[in-house]
């Protein structure tokens, strides 16, 4: 019952906190770029004003354009559930592994790409085809990074592998350097970052996630762009649980947990400024550059696999 | 020991003293002198390591045995009348203006800086150093072939460099491995690839390591010999280089390569105990003569025709070597003389050849006995006696080889036979024309020097009608220090 | 203690390495080749700095600085100075088909890993495990090689493949013999400076650095 309680706790602690995430983002890049941004709480002032607001619908929306965004919605809040963030295993994660979660998020996608085209302009139908383009390239990389980790743990469920790695003792295993860095850059491609997409643009020819939303308008839209938050969050904690597990509580006391809330919240912080200075300093590659970006991810992860068994099996 | 030094240092002497000396006619002078002392300290010292039956010099880093020291007084020799062949040849160069002074040094002192490498590498007990001597043999002939500067003659030479410097460098590769697991034996150091001592110890490497190694030396080393389907480079370095370059690519680079692979494959026999290295072997070399064969046919150019040639007589030489039994190796021992005597003969010629008619294609090339019978008539008997007829040495060999396939692997005589008897073929169809006929009015008269070609010639036929007994005992000797591992491994 | 700590920094080299050999494939620019190129030399003569360390290797001590000066810095820099006089460093080299020579270049991993597995497993040495690594980097090296059509970046390939050459010696075998090496890097040294004149005559006599240009006149030659 306790585990349970903590399950819910965990999954609303990654909705509600998601806004936040993002503006805290948004307040680092605005500060690196010497403006004072718009606040923390923004985006949460934004999507409060987005559920107020009345939705317009297109005269041609069908009945998937209405359902989108609730499934979008749903998947990736199921989704955030299953990733740990504070206690190593929860009931949820004990089920679920890193296929499952992948697949959440074919789910989400899949739908936001389907509403993108449903409207029949030019925009939804292109920021879908590029969409998917991105992820047919992006998916295989990430699985292909996770696997790296679930060799030495031998599973892909997130909690075996989260304790496997605070089991062994720490050594120098460039395999997972490699598959960090892959990790690191589908993260960009699969949120919308800069190197691949501009979150904030509106600008026609560049936009992939703004292009497929574009029609979304009142608590549609907010679902969508919270859903886009979550993702984000999401996608930090996964990196940090495969990656820098340590300080993670693994039984379910209140210390344990206050301290594990601690160490995440830090680490969180690190990992997002480290996405804002990247958003400051990069600029944004061309649309022809990103299956190459993005096949760089895979190769590496690649390279992170067969480094495992050439250097790392007997060790 | 003191011979053995002055082996080594006279070309060294040679190659640093011809770099600095412009007067053209003195250099060549001293290079045939350097040639000569060279040959005659090999032929001494091949004596004394007869009468001692083998030689280690300097502290157990040369080591000399009847196997190496013939190549030593065979490189030396063809070394030698090549620099006697080419002293009016490049003259006629550079009177034609294709080269000048300053190439002109370039030339000798790379010539006789490839010699050092040559010698080096036969008389190394090292195979890291082998590996060495013979990249700089390489280096040394890159040089050589690029001599006119020509496009055409850049190209070979930068193929010739990325080619065989990718086939070297898995050479190295397979040289590394065997360090790899012959330092857990010998110890840490130059023992562990000392061949002598590897050869001792050959049982105790590992027999998987000696097998990949082996695969990764036949591929590199085979690059070097120009074995199919490694030959790419072959025709186009000896088309495009200096004649006398082409005579001693084929008659020894290719001989000091193939060495270099027998001498691997006698550790390789020992460690695995099967017979894997020979067959490779004999594929390679079955292949090569096979591929060579049919591109004879499809020549223009005189030269290329020729080094295709050369590529069918190394694919024999792999697969007697391969085959190895005493016959064989002794057939193949007797071949490579032969080979290098004929082949440089016939470059020689050739080269006389393509300067009195102006040009390397052979549809130019007409009426030859007439316009100059030495050349005519030595281009004649120079490729019956490369085709295989029977007075001569090549034909003893291939006699010997077939005598020895038999024995052992019948259904290859099939084979060979066919690949001889197509060679054979293209040889003549492009010969005829050229030595018979009515000469062309390009032609102009030319100063040759026939001497070291009848020399060649006339040896190549002392060896066919009947080999000196010290020569044949001398054989007998190599031919069984190659096989005596392979033997150790049919008794056991 | 010491010993393992060894290995992990020699197997982070070795990935290192092979990272570095697959940037090398992917590089379109020839400038930022030479900068791989440098950073595979100053990778290698740390792995012989840490070799020696490990092992009280003091041979190795001297070919580390040997290599870090020759393949760290002076063939780098000999390669740059033809690069710019030349006036080739703006040109952009465009690869064959990236995609297709990614995925050859993981195939050729694979197989090298697949190739070298039966020595593994015999050898004793700590260092072993970087054998597959120097294959694998070699087999790529000489990919570069052959995809690549200009002629200066073939040597880099060329170059590339005696690098990992030298990583095998050095990562596998702790080293080969000081006279072995030191004759190996005379005549990459030498083969080196060839090539640099190589790069003039090339340039002079056929107006480019393309390959293929050279074989045209090969053939033109042949059929003239």
């Amino acid at each position: 019952m306790k585990a349970v309680l903590f399950q819910l706790l965990q999954a609303l602690l990654l909705v509600v906190l998601a806004p936040l995430a993002a503006g805290f983002v948004a307040t680092c890049k605005a500060r690196l770029q010497n403006r004072r941004g718009a606040g923390l709480l923004q985006p949460w002032r934004n999507l409060r004003k987005l559920f107020g607001k009345e939705v317009v619908l297109a005269a041609h929306a069908s009945w998937i354009f209405r359902v989108a965004p609730y499934v979008v919605f749903t998947a990736t809040v199921m989704a955030a559930s299953v990733v740990p963030a504070l206690l190593v295993s929860t009931p949820l994660s004990l089920t679920a592994d890193v296929i499952a979660l992948v697949a959440l998020l074919a789910l989400a996608r899949f739908f936001l790409a389907l509403a993108g085209m449903d409207i029949g302009t030019a925009f939804g139908g292109m920021g879908a085809s590029r969409e998917m383009t991105f992820s047919a390239l992006a998916e295989p990389a990430m699985l292909m990074s996770v696997f790296v980790l679930s060799l030495g743990a031998h599973s892909t469920n997130l909690t075996t592998m989260i304790s496997h790695t605070l089991d062994t003792p720490l050594v120098l295993q460039p395999s997972i350097a490699f598959a960090l860095v892959a990790m690191l850059m589908i993260a960009l491609a699969e949120n919308g970052r800069i190197p691949v997409d501009n979150p904030t643009t509106h600008l026609e020819l560049t936009m992939v996630h703004e292009a497929m939303i574009l029609e979304y308008s009142g608590r549609h839209l907010a679902l969508m762009e919270w859903a886009a938050m979550i993702k984000l969050l999401l996608f930090a904690t996964l990196i940090l649980d495969l990656f820098f597990p340590w300080g993670m509580a693994t039984d379910a006391g209140l210390m344990a947990m206050l301290l594990a809330l601690l160490c995440w919240l830090l680490k969180l912080a690190v990992l997002l400024l480290l996405l804002a200075v990247c958003e400051t300093s990069l600029a944004k590659l061309r649309l022809f550059e990103v299956p190459e970006f993005l096949s760089t991810a895979f190769v590496l992860a690649f390279l992170g696999l067969l480094i495992h068994y050439m250097l790392e099996v007997s060790l | 020991m003191m011979l053995f030094v002055a082996t080594l240092l006279s070309p060294l002497a040679g190659g640093l003293l011809l770099g600095w000396m412009n007067h053209s006619k003195l250099a060549a002078r001293l290079n045939i002198l350097t040639g000569v002392t060279t040959f005659v300290c090999s032929l001494l010292l091949a004596l004394q390591v007869l009468a001692d039956d083998h030689f280690d010099a300097l502290g157990g880093w040369f080591h000399l045995d009847a196997y190496n020291v013939f190549l030593i007084v065979l490189t030396a020799f063809v070394g030698m009348t090549t620099t006697i062949f080419s002293a009016p040849y490049m003259q006629h160069e550079l009177e034609h203006g294709r080269v000048d002074a300053r190439r002109m040094r370039l030339y000798h002192s790379m010539f006789q800086l490839f010699q050092l490498g040559m010698l080096l590498g036969f008389t190394t007990n090292n195979i890291g150093v082998l590996w060495v001597s013979l990249e700089l043999a390489t280096l040394a002939t890159v040089l050589l072939v690029s001599l006119y500067r020509t496009p055409a003659s850049i190209a070979a030479a930068w193929k010739y460099f990325i080619l065989c410097g990718m086939g070297i460098a898995l050479a190295l590769f397979g040289t590394v491995l065997i360090f790899f697991t012959s330092s857990s034996v010998l110890g840490h150091g130059n023992e562990a690839l000392t061949w002598t001592l590897l050869l001792q110890h050959a049982s105790e490497l590992d027999p998987a390591v000696m097998t990949v190694a082996f695969c990764f030396l036949m591929v590199g080393y085979g690059t070097k010999v120009g074995l199919a389907p490694m030959h790419a480079w072959l025709p186009d370095a000896h088309g495009e280089g200096p004649t006398p370059v082409s005579a001693v690519l084929s008659g020894l680079l290719l001989n000091l390569a193939l060495y270099a692979l027998v001498r691997c494959k006698m550790l390789v026999d020992g460690a695995t105990a099967s017979e894997l290295a020979g067959h490779m072997m004999m594929g390679f070399g079955m292949v090569s003569l096979l591929v060579a064969a049919f591109s004879l046919h499809q020549q223009r150019d005189i030269k290329r025709m020729f080094s295709f040639s050369s590529i069918e007589h190394m694919g024999l030489m792999t697969f007697a070597f391969g085959i190895g039994t005493q016959l064989a190796s002794f057939a193949a021992l007797l071949h490579m003389t032969v080979h290098s005597l004929v082949k440089s003969g016939i470059f020689f010629t050739v080269g006389h050849a393509a300067q009195a008619m102006g040009t390397q294609k052979m549809a130019q090339i007409r009426g030859l006995i007439r316009h100059h019978p030495g050349i005519g008539w030595g281009l004649l008997i120079g490729t019956a006696a490369i085709a295989g007829f029977p007075p001569f040495g090549v034909f003893t060999s291939e006699f010997l080889l077939f005598t020895a396939a038999l024995h052992t692997h019948p259904w290859t005589c099939v084979v060979l036979l066919l690949g001889l008897l197509i060679a054979m073929a293209g040889l003549f169809r492009a010969v005829q024309p050229m030595v018979y006929g009515e000469v062309p009015e390009q032609a102009v008269p030319v100063q040759v020097n026939m001497l070291p070609v009848y020399i060649h010639f006339a040896l190549a036929l002392l060896l066919g009608l009947s080999i000196p007994v010290f020569l044949a005992s001398w054989y007998d000797e190599a031919a069984a220090l190659i096989i005596s591992t392979s033997v150790e491994v049919t008794i056991l | 203690m010491t010993g393992s700590f060894t290995l992990q920094l020699v197997n982070g080299l070795a990935a290192l390495m092979l990272l570095v050999s697959f940037a090398l494939l992917a590089q379109h620019r020839i400038l930022s080749v030479l900068h791989w190129f440098a950073l595979q030399g100053v990778l290698l003569a740390a792995t012989a700095g840490i070799v020696a360390w490990g092992t009280d290797n003091h041979e190795l001590y001297i070919s580390a600085i040997m290599t870090l000066l020759l393949k760290g810095a002076l063939l780098p820099w000999l390669l740059w100075r033809a690069v710019m006089q030349l006036h080739v460093h703006r040109e952009i080299e465009p690869l064959m088909n990236s995609t297709v020579t990614m995925l050859m270049a993981l195939a050729v991993t694979l197989f090298s890993f697949h190739i070298v597995q039966p020595i593994e497993q015999m050898s004793a040495l700590i260092t072993r495990n970087s054998m597959a690594i120097a294959t694998a980097c070699m087999l790529l090296g000489m990919l570069m090689m052959i995809t690549r059509k200009k002629a200066i970046t073939q040597v880099v390939g060329f170059l590339a493949v005696e690098n990992s050459l030298f990583f095998a010696a050095i990562g596998a075998t702790n080293g080969m013999p000081l006279v072995v090496e030191i004759g190996v890097a005379f005549d990459v040294l030498i083969a080196a400076l060839i090539f640099g004149l190589f790069f003039f005559q090339i340039r002079t006599t056929f107006d480019s650095l393309e390959v293929d240009a050279m074989q045209q006149s090969l053939r033109e030659d042949d059929e003239a």
